[in-house]
């Protein structure tokens, strides 16, 4: 077991020393020179190469490399280029959003995804049934920066209504202006991973409901109730776990349009701003932490998958 | 019975052996699955609609047709945008871009994922593993993130969102080959034609890529769905086409700085890229039913 983690972390160093490489040479191969967009049209060569000596954008790219991942590692995430802010305190006050974002998502895809996979299983090819899964193919087909843009227009159009935008609220101190700048978002782009976990649900119970076990659970006179709750969806619920956690690098992606609709200011918005602008040092740092996240994601689940079911074995 | 005795020993077998009959086994499947239908005739009419668009348009696309912001009219089906062009006209015309945009990025994306994960699987070793972990890192990685940083960096045109889509399908496309065929590489036959002395480039070719066909082609019907959103995301983020092109993801972008709002700019090239996804996503459903039930529930 511990082997197993320990190759399991060599693996994903490698993985994100892959990410890096690529991320970095990305940005520096493209036309388009972060000096030029921070000193706009008052740039003469001189001051561009002074700003490219003060960003050390002059030095070979391996110590360039070099000098941007020992201050990774040491959480120092370095300076954008166009600002001169410290990415970091950037950093600081974008994350809690995001994490919020993230929060209620998986709280709506599960909440809402589990119970009506479960319903479509047990009322197999009747209506209810029907309905679910018609919903779920909507639900992964309708794109989410279209129904984010009709839920802000919509209401603006009929009642004048818009959420609270343009400010950070608190979850603790104004709950419910929280939760009406947090809830829209949040549904919208858990609208496909609702969907895709239904599927799941269904096809992982109805898998589950052929076992021999639950045969016996039936023939010893367990009601359906019992059988599908205690006994089958626990079992359909192991690949869930699975897929909840490589939800993740999806979520991260779709948080990069849901934050810029409703302006949420979190780190899908900065990545987003600093891509448009070509700010290195942003863009290579935030790019790391959520691939990192996602990697470190998908390694926890692996893990949870053995705890879940004893039957698996690591080698 | 007398009558069955006399009749030639060889005609049942020659029955056996007639060729199916294609036209009746796709009906008899698409009477199963009423839904792939549905996708079957969603895909055809698009691709109509995309192959004669300026015969239905009634308006050029970035033509003045009538007053700004109105709402839907027997004039105007889908309404004007604010620029006063016919919205039916421009989600008419945009057929076009998402068809292209989806039919090149897929055949690109899966048909190089198709040869990777062929020899990543039939190669195995030092090769399979390498290979293996890039396709680990590729797959962690955020893809809108990873499409948006490429198109910034090589501009947006019709081109490089055709490229960026189609880099972003081959990752997933090799994984799931690379399982499909490692399953065919360890089939009897594969060391029968290399007894015979077949290369390894036929044999990944002329044997291996042909038995894995059905993986892929369920795989690209759905990614097919995928890339039409993507593009459409890209566009509405305007790292997509460039305008004045009609894409729908750019449309529904533009319809958000109207004053007063317009619902119907964005409500219709919106249900454009929804229709036509759902018609891939029932059609990738039939298919896997039908050609590859192992990948059920997927997704």
């Amino acid at each position: 077991m511990t082997q197993y983690i320990i190759r399991r972390l060599a693996l994903a160093a490698l993985i994100l020393w892959f990410i890096s490489v690529a991320v970095f040479l990305l940005l520096r191969v493209g036309p388009g020179d972060p000096a030029l967009l921070q000193q706009g049209i008052n740039a003469t060569p001189e001051t561009v190469a002074a700003v490219h000596k003060e960003l050390h954008l002059d030095d070979p790219y391996y110590v360039q490399y070099l000098r941007w991942m020992k201050g990774f590692v040491t959480l120092d995430l370095g300076r954008s280029v166009l600002t001169q802010t410290d990415v970091s305190g950037e950093f600081k006050g974008r994350l809690p959003v995001t994490v919020e974002l993230m929060m209620f998502t998986l709280f709506w895809t599960v909440i809402l995804g589990v119970p009506f996979g479960v319903v479509s299983a047990v009322t197999r090819n009747r209506p209810p049934d029907y309905f679910v899964r018609v919903f779920a193919v909507f639900g992964l087909s309708v794109p989410a920066f279209w129904v984010a843009t009709l839920v802000l227009m919509i209401p603006a159009q009929q009642w004048g209504y818009a959420p609270p935008l343009n400010k950070t609220t608190s979850l603790f101190t104004e709950p419910w202006l929280n939760l009406k700048q947090f809830g829209p978002p949040s549904f919208v782009l858990a609208l496909s991973s609702m969907a895709g976990i239904m599927r799941l649900v269904r096809s992982e119970l109805l898998e589950v409901l052929r076992a021999d076990y639950v045969r016996t659970a039936r023939a010893k006179g367990l009601t359906q109730r019992l059988v599908v709750m205690r006994h089958a969806l626990r079992n359909s619920l192991i690949p869930v776990v699975t897929v909840l956690g490589l939800l993740t690098s999806g979520l991260l992606g779709g948080s990069v349009i849901i934050e810029s609709i409703f302006n949420l200011r979190g780190l899908g918005q900065y990545i987003f701003s600093s891509i448009l602008q070509k700010d290195y040092a942003v863009v290579q740092s935030l790019v790391m932490f959520t691939a990192t996240v996602a990697v470190l994601m998908n390694l926890a689940v692996d893990l949870l998958y053995g705890f879940l079911d004893p039957r698996i074995r690591y080698s | 019975m007398a009558e069955s005795t006399s009749l030639p020993v060889t005609a049942p077998q020659f029955e056996l052996r007639r060729r199916p009959n294609r036209a009746l086994a796709v009906l008899l499947v698409f009477r199963a699955n009423p839904l792939g239908a549905v996708g079957a005739i969603i895909i055809i009419s698009l691709v109509a609609i995309a192959a004669f668009a300026p015969l239905i348009a009634p308006h050029g696309i970035n033509e003045y047709a009538g007053i700004p912001g109105q709402g839907p009219s027997a004039k105007f089906w889908f309404g004007t945008d604010k620029f006063g062009n016919d919205i039916f006209s421009r989600v008419i015309s945009g057929s076009r871009i998402s068809v292209q945009v989806g039919f090149f990025s897929v055949a690109l994306g899966v048909g190089l994922g198709l040869i990777f994960g062929a020899a990543s699987a039939y190669l195995g070793g030092w090769t399979d593993t390498i290979m293996q972990r890039i396709v680990d890192a590729a797959i962690a990685f955020p893809q809108l993130i990873l499409l948006l940083i490429i198109v910034r960096t090589l501009g947006p045109s019709m081109r490089n969102v055709v490229l960026v889509i189609a880099i972003a399908i081959i990752p997933s496309v090799t994984r799931i080959i690379r399982g499909a065929a490692l399953v065919q590489k360890s089939n009897l036959y594969v060391e029968a034609v290399r007894s015979l002395g077949a290369s390894d480039a036929r044999i990944v070719f002329r044997h291996i890529i042909p038995n894995v066909m059905p993986v892929a082609i369920v795989l690209g019907t759905t990614l097919l769905g995928s890339a039409i959103l993507a593009e459409a995301a890209l566009s509405f983020l305007g790292l997509g086409i460039p305008a004045p092109n009609p894409s729908w993801g750019a449309d529904i972008s533009t319809s958000r700085t109207s004053f007063p709002l317009n619902v119907s700019a964005a409500l219709f090239p919106g249900i454009a890229i929804s229709l036509t996804v759902l018609g891939f996503n029932f059609l990738g459903d039939t298919l896997r039913d039908v050609l590859d039930p192992r990948l059920r529930g997927s997704r």
